[in-house]
């Protein structure tokens, strides 16, 4: 990796990091709370109760409030795989540009469009147009997910294209392949129903507050009884896909898969570590590369990692070691060759397009048409191409092709234990509700205020999985980070890191406060 | 339908596309110009919230059409996105983060905690309607003037040497802010910082209903008339007196690969070359000066926005036919000619055109409730009562 600035390279990842981190932080709550406003005028209008409508216009403000810095962070993210990812958009555009070209037309002007009637429509226009509008922006807002994860799906598992060595790029064959992929499907379900379950904590946490101050009680109520109902439905949802995201991880993503169990040794009836503390052995157990980590503290639950990834208690996990040095699945006799070997295949598949594009620069017809040959034949795509990303390195760097395990274990363990908690809090919100005690119980208000921030943490550290789990590929084995950037110095991305991230520090400080004292104005204080 | 076709044509069908889009977002600029003058315009706190509520109902839509551009332009012509951006990244940051803070701007402005006051998110609004004009009309500049950059898809393959395996690589240290330094440059991203100013005047006249602003306006229209004309036709000169960079067209070879030469007063042929080009872009310019003086002139008219604005997008939609069409290079490279960006081997693949061609057609249903909403809000003008009466204003 002599050739690579590595200093930029993850200046250039820690900016992509930090900003969707930020972004993160207020996707969530408009993707679910445009919901729950939206029910709750649904309400409104329905039963005229004018209550209800004051109930829509609080939690409508604090969506307002939310709407607002989303979209400032938001399009960096956008603008920035141009940016700092200069070749991957070059290499992925032709498909990776068509979802971000459609959340646009599709989605930002429904939302933008309709918001603003959302806000300002009140006295202008009808109660049904108001109430479609706030549907409207509840699907906008919805739909713009569902096309930004549909492009991060594809980096995950590319499907549907060719690749075009006269181009040099990946094109788009099949755009339903594209929508339609099942980690795309299901990479969409799981981050909203997490989005939602967030904002049920949120409107949970918050009227909980105001029954601590024993305000607006009979709007905390209303609130909570709505929240916990929707709560549980979607954290149900949120689990079921986050199982199914995990098998779908098991075969499209061992490394990952195993970086988020710190699976070192593969084994048939593997077993999930519920519990788990890593360690650094002593002495350092490497083997010359690369440094395992053990456990210092595990609590197992028998042969549920291989049920969970296959539906099978006898079926063989490989883990991180199998996959760098190659391994043969006890079970099926199925041989995976190592990371060298794909290394060795993906040089070759460069040096196919290397002599391919000197050819077409020399108008060389012979050698041309025989480097066109092998893009040609599907059997070599299959072998050799679909490595090309492992060529960018060598077995001195084999390293950079495993993620960072420790990070991958705990946000993965910490996310899932988090979600078993929000669920919880909502069947009890709700058995409370229902026998009409829940305005006394003080300790359960304490613990929904509480929740909050952890329903934040849960949402960054399931894209902490995501995103730091698969590294060091931007695109599944086909481009790694390193062979994506822009060709900029370091200190200038530094530079922009740092002016972005004290920017959204500042503006995250502002969102708070201003939050903050909207909900202490509370529902009947006024706007 | 799409699919018949041809790559060209939907080369072609594309560059108009964004080309409409970019010409929306320049009259929608009239959100940054008005945000520039909320001092100017209103001297006392009142005023300055009738100006800021007005632009307040809008902004999200030049923002959108703005991010929009932005996913159009990467899914129809990648090479540019990965170029420009990935080369320019300074003068992208700015603008990026010039649209940063103006996004939070209205929302939190008079809200109660809001941590750095009033004032800071106006000057936000100032900076967002300055900088953004100036920037992305100084880059759009480029198109015409070209940038110093190479492009090798070879590079992909560089893990055999020493080279960087990055395909388009900018040369110089200022990494695009050196555009600012060309005076062709510059007198478009001033102009199109008046015109914005301009716009965003007449906007004010036909959105609030308060005499002292209307002729507050009205006096600054006309200060803000004279440097615009100068700024336009000191670009327009340039530009059809300029050489330009043809593409040669070459049976023999993939379109892709066609060479790029210089050609003098290509610009000035390709107005005259395509008529239709030439007929919008004289009508553009004549709607938009009878917009101003209207206005300036007729007593009373508030209704100057319409026809400046409907110039507005006539104008800069012929300015980037020019830039796209009849074998033009739109992203030029001063440095190597050869790696000069065309419609031709800059776009998307056949496919995806297509596919983008289909979605294209949704393009109408938006415009036509964005009409609706538009007006359904507009219906009655900004006053001061209704600021006063405190229904959900920024």
């Amino acid at each position: 990796m002599e050739n690579f600035d590595m200093s930029m390279i993850n200046w250039s990842r820690g900016q992509f990091a930090m900003s969707a981190m930020f972004h993160w932080i207020f996707v969530p709550l408009t993707l679910g709370l445009i919901i729950l406003v939206a029910i709750m005028e649904t309400i409104y209008v329905r039963t005229g109760d004018e209550k209800w409508k004051k109930l829509t216009q609080f939690w409508a403000k604090l969506f307002g409030i939310n709407f607002a810095i989303g979209v400032a962070t938001g399009i960096i993210l956008e603008f920035q795989f141009g940016t700092n990812w200069s070749n991957y958009s070059w290499f992925v555009g032709d498909i990776f540009g068509a979802p971000l070209a459609i959340e646009g037309i599709m989605a930002f002007f429904l939302e933008a469009t309709f918001v603003a009637v959302m806000f300002f429509g009140w006295s202008k226009v009808s109660k049904r147009f108001h109430l479609l509008s706030t549907w409207m922006v509840a699907v906008g807002a919805n739909l713009s997910a569902l096309w930004i994860l549909v492009a991060n799906a594809w980096m995950q598992y590319p499907v549907g294209t060719v690749f075009n060595p006269m181009t040099a790029r990946n094109e788009m064959t099949d755009f339903w392949a594209v929508l339609f992929s099942p980690v795309a499907i299901n990479k969409f379900l799981h981050t909203v129903a997490s989005g939602y379950v967030l904002s049920a904590v949120f409107v949970v946490g918050v009227s909980s507050w105001f029954l601590l101050k024993k305000r607006d009680t009979l709007f905390a109520k209303r609130s909570i009884l709505l929240a916990s109902i929707f709560g549980i439905t979607t954290s149900l949802f949120l689990i079921w896909s986050g199982d199914e995201s995990a098998r779908q991880m098991a075969d499209k993503q061992p490394m990952k898969f195993a970086a988020m169990e710190a699976l070192w040794e593969g084994q048939t009836n593997a077993p999930l570590i519920a519990i788990g503390l890593l360690q650094k052995p002593a002495p350092p157990k490497t083997s010359g590369k690369y440094q395992e980590k053990e456990f210092a503290v595990k609590i197992e639950i028998p042969d549920l990692l291989s049920y969970m990834a296959f539906l099978d208690p006898n079926a063989y996990i490989p883990g991180i070691k199998d996959l760098v040095n190659g391994y043969t699945d006890p079970n099926s006799g199925v041989v995976e060759i190592s990371y060298y070997e794909k290394m060795e295949r993906g040089k070759e598949a460069i040096a196919a397009l290397k002599g391919y594009k000197e050819a077409l620069k020399a108008d060389d017809t012979e050698s041309l048409r025989l480097f066109a040959s092998k893009f040609e034949d599907p059997a070599w795509m299959e072998d050799t191409f679909k490595y090309f990303g492992y060529g960018y390195y060598t077995e001195k760097t084999v390293a950079g092709l495993i993620p960072n395990v420790p990070v991958a274990f705990y946000s993965f363990h910490i996310m899932v234990a988090l979600s078993g908690h929000f669920l919880a809090l909502f069947i009890v919100m709700l058995i409370f509700t229902l026998k009409n005690k829940i305005d006394r119980m003080r300790w359960l208000h304490h613990i929904a205020i509480w929740t909050i921030p952890l329903a934040y943490l849960a949402g960054q550290l399931g894209w902490v999985v995501a995103e730091m789990g698969r590294q060091p590929w931007v695109i599944q084995d086909l481009m790694p980070a390193i062979a994506a950037v822009s060709r900029i110095d370091a200190s200038s991305v530094q530079l922009t890191f740092w002016l972005f991230a004290i920017t959204f520090t500042v503006l995250l400080i502002a969102e708070i406060r201003i939050l903050l004292a909207q909900i202490k104005k509370g529902v009947t204080g006024g706007h | 339908m799409f699919e018949s076709l041809s790559h060209l044509a939907l080369q072609q069908y594309w560059w108009i596309i964004v080309s409409l889009l970019a010409s929306l977002l320049v009259f929608l600029f009239f959100v940054q110009g008005g945000q520039t003058l909320i001092f100017t315009l209103a001297k006392n706190e009142l005023e300055r919230k009738m100006l800021v509520n007005s632009l307040g109902r809008k902004w999200e839509f030049t923002f959108t059409t703005l991010v929009t551009f932005g996913g159009a332009f990467f899914a129809s012509f990648p090479l540019f996105y990965s170029t420009s951006f990935g080369g320019a990244y300074w003068v992208w940051m700015i603008i990026l983060f010039a649209f940063v803070i103006q996004a939070v701007a209205y929302e939190f402005r008079t809200k109660p905690g809001n941590f750095l006051g009033q004032r800071t998110y106006e000057v936000f609004l100032i900076v967002n309607g300055a900088l953004g004009t100036i920037l992305i009309g100084a880059a759009v500049g480029t198109f015409f003037t070209g940038s110093a950059f190479s492009v090798d898809k070879l590079n992909l393959t560089n893990i055999f040497s020493d080279g960087s395996t990055t395909i388009s690589s900018w040369q110089g240290p200022a990494y695009g802010l050196e555009a600012a330094l060309n005076i062709q440059n510059l007198s478009l991203g001033l102009a199109v910082f008046f015109l914005a100013r301009i716009l965003g005047i007449l906007y004010f006249m036909n959105s609030i209903q308060d005499e002292t602003i209307f002729k507050r306006s009205k006096k600054h229209l006309m200060i803000n008339a004279i440097p615009f004309l100068i700024f336009f036709l000191l670009f327009v000169g340039l530009l059809l007196t300029s050489s330009g960079f043809a593409v040669i067209p070459d049976a023999s070879r993939p379109a892709m690969l066609w060479k790029i030469e210089m050609e003098p007063y290509k610009y000035l042929h390709n107005l005259l070359g395509m008529p239709i080009v030439l007929v919008t872009f004289l009508l553009g310019v004549v709607l938009v000066l009878s917009g101003i003086g209207a206005s300036l002139f007729k007593s009373g008219c508030t209704r100057g926005i319409w026809p400046a604005g409907v110039g507005t997008v006539l104008t800069v939609f012929s300015l980037l036919m020019l830039a796209g069409l009849n074998n033009t290079a739109y992203y030029p490279s001063t440095y190597d000619l050869q790696s000069s960006l065309t419609i031709m081997n800059s776009s998307s693949s056949k496919f995806t055109l297509t596919v983008m061609s289909y979605v294209s057609l949704l393009v109408p249903f938006v415009a036509a409730y964005i009409v609706y909403a538009w007006r359904s809000l507009n219906k009655k003008k900004i006053d001061a009562a209704e600021m006063q009466s405190g229904d959900h204003a920024y």
